[in-house]
């Protein structure tokens, strides 16, 4: 069947196998090359194989520790039924990107980051440990104390060093499912990031980024910060909030729905009401971390030929310089941006993982020809700042752009091929990207 | 914020067939509701994951029971012995079979008969007249659009299932005014491990969770008898509105 990843393309042929337990997996193996799959929302092609296994009927729920937070489930469960199962035990993912759902191979393949990263790091920081398959069949645990150069590599390793299993990840406690948010206007790129540099304390900060104003208003933005409301902040309020109600994208938009001038309307308008907002107030955990999931499919206002995300990170160092760069060539190609998204990264993570300290900007874009031309000239200001390229986003690099943007590259494909994964477990990603 | 699990929940469901997709699916739909589950399977220690998530998901207490459709005769046993007498119970037992082989091997044919029509009826029996004499209870069947009229590609699954339908109508039309309340399902097409490998059409084909959330709503709104895409509604009507002779030459 065809399959592609969230921005819906590209598309390639594939074998889609539903796995209902380690047997299945093992069979899938011997018929040659494959690539695990959570749900789906890797925006290109990191999910898409000559086989593709579909992981989510993997999902059970194997232990849960009250006493450490510490949650012990197969690779398919998804984001979505830990926090619809474990907020009301008191407990909210330590780490959650920016959609609930993803399954939880997905999310250490991906060595996914949220909007705590800048304090907390990213999954691969809450993952204690996780069972792997390798091309033989053979299951081995990898922790940092067993088989650590394994779970180094598995950590944002694009599923490239075998089945994610079953893993072991913390949980943070919490008192309520409600977000203190704080919203404060930056008038432009400098102060955006002077903002998320000194908002360094707070548990969750973001900037929405208007990509299309221009001169002294260039990147101005909203900065987001939020804390986990505490009880005593409620007054009044529910413990938790009454669910959202949800609404789904029932056709495909017509390329043209998105155009400059609707674009550059939604952003005038969002920074409008933001500036309307400002200050502090509390707002329901799906809002806040997951306002796009309240539509369901919404990457089909898109139309039916897709979009592309770009997301890179800039070291500290190149970010103020870069950010403009990237900012100017967008400005100046006058395809904006519907979301926009700048934020400050903490440490850097090890194997091939994204997150470097800096600033990373995410933005997304109908995949049209002027948008590959526009991304040629993105990716080449990234390369000349010193930044690197999220593979979650990825549906175009080329592996010459990828290698001179991340020297780890060559050594994942080293170490791929002397533990014999590169022709078992393969991605058209891996394949473009030469893993 | 509840952290352990409720001993004595406000009632409980029992799911007869408890290792298929879609009772895997309702499991979990009535157990976030707050339901105590008992699942009942031919082989129960098999379920032992399913029990553990359940449980640790929702905090319901879960209870494994053996049980075994085809086995008819340990049907009233079964019913006896159950721990409490639930609140709602479902079958979601069935055997799809492989039309075209079992035409020839009659035996595997009469299993899918019995798998589909005679165990699932007989155990609804007893629990219909135990529910009967308590006066309350749900009995929820899963059935299929395959009974609402046989096709030469899946007549032997689908006389059972119309087998089926016409037992859970009747036994609605019995126990009306008794207390106990008969829905019939026939949730169309369902990607399912029963089903994998088909070539399913997209709008025609519900998840089990659809069909999940199609089954405790209409438990909650005391619906009679559903189809989990109402589209398929009209597709029946169609199909059995052919009429016969135009019907018997066409290939659907």
């Amino acid at each position: 069947m065809k399959l592609s990843g969230w921005g819906r393309t590209p598309v390639h042929a594939t074998r889609l196998i539903h796995p209902e337990g380690e047997a299945d997996i093992r069979a899938a193996l011997a018929d040659g090359p494959l690539i695990a799959r959570g749900n789906g929302r890797a925006y290109g092609d990191s999910a898409v194989g000559q086989q593709t296994l579909d992981m989510r009927r993997l999902d059970h729920v194997l232990a849960f520790d009250p006493a450490t937070g510490q949650l012990v489930a197969e690779a398919g469960l998804l984001l979505a039924d830990i926090i619809a199962c474990f907020l009301p035990q008191g407990w909210f993912p330590a780490v959650t990107p920016g959609t609930r759902f993803v399954t939880l191979g997905g999310m250490i393949a991906a060595d996914v980051h949220g909007k705590n990263h800048h304090r907390d790091g990213g999954m691969r920081h809450v993952t204690d440990w996780i069972d792997l398959m390798d091309q033989d069949g053979t299951i081995r645990r990898c922790s940092r104390q067993e088989n650590p150069e394994l779970f180094e590599w598995t950590i944002g390793g694009m599923g490239l060093t075998g089945v994610i299993l079953r893993a072991a990840i913390r949980l943070r406690p919490v008192e309520t499912g409600w977000i203190r948010q704080t919203t404060r206007p930056a008038a432009n790129l400098e102060a955006a990031l002077a903002a998320l540099e000194a908002d360094s304390h707070a548990t969750y900060s973001v900037a929405w980024i208007d990509c299309l104003a221009t001169g002294d208003a260039m990147g101005r933005s909203l900065v987001m910060t939020g804390e986990h409301a505490a009880l005593s902040e409620l007054a009044g309020k529910p413990t938790l909030p009454p669910a959202r109600r949800k609404r789904a994208v029932p056709v495909d938009l017509p390329g043209f729905a998105l155009n400059r001038f609707s674009v550059r309307a939604f952003n005038a308008l969002y920074w409008a009401a933001g500036q309307r907002q400002q200050g502090s107030r509390l707002v329901d955990w799906d809002s806040y971390f997951y306002p796009l999931d309240a539509i369901l499919g919404w990457n089909r206002i898109y139309g039916r030929k897709g979009f592309l995300q770009f997301q890179c990170v800039l070291p500290d160092a190149s970010a103020h310089a870069g950010m403009a760069a990237l900012l100017r060539a967008i400005s100046a190609s006058g395809q904006g941006s519907f979301l926009a998204v700048l934020k400050r990264m903490g440490a850097a993570g090890g194997g091939l993982s994204f997150p470097m300290p800096g600033h990373t900007l995410a933005l997304d874009f109908p995949a049209t020809a002027r948008a590959q031309a526009l991304f040629d000239r993105l990716e080449a200001i990234t390369l000349d700042h010193g930044g690197r390229f999220y593979l979650a986003k990825d549906a175009r690099l080329s592996a010459g752009t990828f290698r001179a943007a991340d020297p780890r590259a060559a050594d994942f494909a080293r170490f791929r091929a002397g533990a014999g994964l590169t022709a078992q477990f393969a991605s058209a990603q891996s394949a473009r990207l030469e893993l | 914020m509840q952290t352990e699990i409720d001993r004595n929940p406000k009632a409980t469901v029992l799911l007869l067939g408890a290792r298929s997709d879609v009772a895997r699916a309702t499991a979990r739909r009535y157990a976030a509701a707050g339901y105590g589950i008992l699942l009942a399977a031919r082989d129960p220690e098999r379920l032992q994951a399913e029990k553990t998530d359940l449980e640790l998901r929702y905090r319901v207490p879960v209870t494994l029971l053996a049980f075994d459709a085809l086995r008819i005769e340990d049907h009233a046993a079964f019913v006896a012995a159950l721990p409490a007498l639930p609140d709602v119970a479902i079958s979601a037992i069935g055997l799809l079979g492989r039309q075209e082989a079992d035409e020839a091997d009659i035996p595997a044919a009469i299993t899918v008969m019995r798998s589909n029509y005679e165990g699932p009826a007989s155990i609804l029996s007893h629990l219909a007249n135990a529910f009967a004499a308590r006066g309350s209870g749900t009995i929820i069947g899963i059935s299929s659009v395959a009974g609402d009229r046989g096709r030469a590609t899946n007549y032997i699954y689908g006389s059972a299932k119309a087998g089926f339908t016409a037992f859970l109508s009747g036994l609605r039309n019995r126990l009306a005014g008794r207390g106990v309340h008969v829905i019939t399902v026939s949730p169309g097409f369902i990607a399912t491990r029963m089903t994998a490998g088909m070539d399913l059409p997209e709008k025609l084909t519900a998840s089990p969770d659809e069909v999940a959330e199609a089954i405790f709503k209409a438990q909650e709104k005391r619906r009679n008898v559903i189809y989990v895409r109402p589209i398929w509604r009209l597709i029946m009507l169609v199909i059995r509105s052919i009429p016969e002779p135009v019907f018997k030459r066409l290939k659907i």
